[in-house]
């Protein structure tokens, strides 16, 4: 019996968000009197493989076969199937992502295991195996009871802080076969919007509606996002008039994104939007009609325009930037 | 080249959330029941413009619902498509719909298969590959753009931080977002024609769930907004950093 995780990397390297699977993983195993194996696809280095051991993972199972270094659901899908089969586990966790969300349901069939996706909570074994997620678009949480005897638990990112600890993962390397079918798929390009923060991942995100009264305002809000290091997001009517790219757009309909921090910058606050953003932890209202509905969803919130304040709010986080160096 | 659009119902953006029995049951008193979003704006739009463009044969609806669904069905009917199946059951569990639709469309060798990339009910975002898996096809999720050539579909996806272009053979499933297609409106004539175009209802196959919704939440309140003036930023600032402590 153990609990193994999908430990994602990118190009070699793992970034936050697979530490925080791997905690979330062996946090399971401690509640199962269990064990904890990271499985790693793919071309990675034998001491990052080491390292997955701070995290919890007691050992890695890897399958260094070069086809995996990019994503093909059906291989991964395999591959996950064998290590589970071959550590006999009873719970498979992988992040709520885009690769996550390609192989996991894929998984899911193929072992006929049930699925909670995008996890915020640990399960409570208390009455069965029941895990918290975000339904309707983030106004309401379900609590999932699994039925069968193999889980799948896709983890929403950026649910659990992560801590480092001591440990070394032992790392075994696994051999898995496979067929044409499995790589059918092909790449023909990959195109990466480069020196910005990708929203979904993002710890601080600066938001523009309406408010912002043009496309020709925008620099002063990329200022403000450049000072504090943050993602940029924006409304549906933004999106919506071409003031920005669609991929920005957070909401029902858009992204959902749960940073640590939220600032909407003239943006009323309508039920899709909140829907997209209520889970960030912490939400700054900037708007200058003081009956906006987001007020009532913030922590923070200040009344006025918005060309006026972000000024005055990126010279206060640059001055409290240079004042922690 | 036989295209299946899946379709379900979800209820309109503008709802608020209550629960009913407890916290057990999803409270639809006076909600207004749509099509989902990404399954119409995207899916079915996109299957159509390929079916207009001489490229696909024919565009099937698929649904899983008890008759409640039939309105919604009929809807998507209104902005095309030759013929809608509803398989009479329902389900929250994702491995319930997608191995009933499976089921069903293992039969009919469709050649392309496209959801939207979840629901805006249950947000799970997983139907489209375990239906993959179940017919033992490709599978591109969260899709921008899909154009079709003998046989191979380019495909646009999002990947972290950006976007990849494959080229998927068919068969193939494609979960699809907002780039896909632009949202239509039916017309008068769509909304006429729907009235006539077969409706087919099949008995489910019975499949167990693997999950079950037990009980609902709302998210905490806040407890109330603490205002900062316009003047002091630096207020802000120190809040964030001290109390929030987020930056």
């Amino acid at each position: 019996m153990s609990v193994i995780v999908l430990a994602e990397h990118t190009q070699g390297s793992f970034k936050k968000k697979t530490f925080e699977a791997i905690q979330y993983a062996n946090h399971i195993a401690g509640q199962l009197n269990t064990t904890t194996t990271a499985v790693v696809l793919g071309t990675v280095d034998a001491a990052n493989l080491e390292q997955l051991g701070a995290y919890g993972a007691q050992k890695v199972l890897h399958v260094a076969d070069s086809k995996l270094d990019n994503l093909s659901a059906r291989a991964y899908a395999k591959a996950l199937a064998s290590a589970a089969e071959k550590e006999g586990a009873k719970v498979i966790v992988a992040l709520h992502d885009v690769t996550g969300k390609a192989v996991a349901p894929r998984l899911s069939a193929r072992l006929k295991a049930g699925i909670v996706a995008g996890a915020v909570s640990y399960p409570d074994l208390s009455t069965g195996f029941k895990v918290k997620k975000g339904v309707f678009a983030g106004k309401a949480f379900a609590f999932v009871n699994i039925n069968t005897e193999v889980k799948v638990i896709t983890l929403m990112p950026n649910t659990f802080a992560v801590q480092k600890g001591e440990g070394v993962a032992n790392v075994e390397e696994l051999s898995v076969s496979f067929d044409n079918k499995d790589f059918s798929i092909q790449v023909q390009e990959v195109n990466k919007v480069t020196g910005t923060v990708p929203l979904a991942e993002a710890e601080l995100v600066v938001s523009g509606g309406r408010g912002m009264k043009g496309p020709e305002n925008w620099p002063a809000l990329e200022a403000l996002a450049d000072a504090l290091g943050a993602a940029l997001a924006c409304s549906r009517p933004v999106a919506d008039s071409h003031w920005r790219p669609h991929h920005e757009h957070v909401g029902q309909t858009g992204g959902t994104i749960r940073p640590n921090l939220y600032i909407a910058v003239g943006i009323s606050g309508a039920i899709q939007h909140l829907a997209g953003v209520n889970g960030s932890k912490t939400i700054v209202v900037i708007n200058k009609d003081p009956e906006a509905p987001f007020f009532k969803a913030a922590d923070y919130g200040v009344i006025g325009d918005a060309l006026e304040i972000l000024p005055r709010l990126t010279t206060a986080v640059k001055k409290f930037k240079e004042a922690q160096h | 080249m036989k295209i299946l659009v899946c379709i379900s119902q979800a209820p309109d953006t503008t709802t608020k959330i209550a629960f009913s029995d407890n916290n057990t049951k999803f409270n639809t008193a006076g909600v207004t029941m749509i099509i989902n979003p990404y399954d119409e704006w995207y899916a079915l739009v996109r299957a159509l413009e390929l079916k207009e463009a001489g490229t696909a044969s024919s565009v099937h609806l698929i649904t899983v619902g008890k008759q409640d669904a039939e309105p919604v069905i009929r809807k998507a009917l209104a902005l095309g498509g030759d013929e809608a199946i509803r398989i009479d059951t329902e389900s929250h569990d994702p491995y319930v719909v997608a191995a009933e639709i499976a089921a069903y469309a293992a039969n009919e060798k469709y050649d392309l298969i496209l959801c939207g990339k979840e629901s805006i009910d249950y947000n799970n975002g997983v139907m489209g590959g375990m239906l993959a898996e179940l017919l033992d096809m490709n599978y591109v999720g969260f899709a921008t753009k899909l154009d079709l050539a003998d046989s191979v579909a380019t495909v646009s996806r999002e990947i972290e931080g950006g976007e990849e272009i494959d080229k998927a053979p068919l068969p193939l499933v494609v979960s699809c977002q907002k780039g896909m297609a632009e949202a239509r409106i039916p017309n008068m004539r769509g909304i006429m024609a729907a009235r006539t175009k077969p409706l087919k209802v099949v008995a489910a196959s019975g499949i167990a769930a693997l999950s079950e919704i037990v009980s609902y939440d709302l998210p905490p309140v806040k407890t109330g907004v603490k205002m900062f003036a316009p003047e002091d930023m630096d207020g802000l600032v120190n809040a964030l950093h001290s109390e929030a402590k987020v930056i």
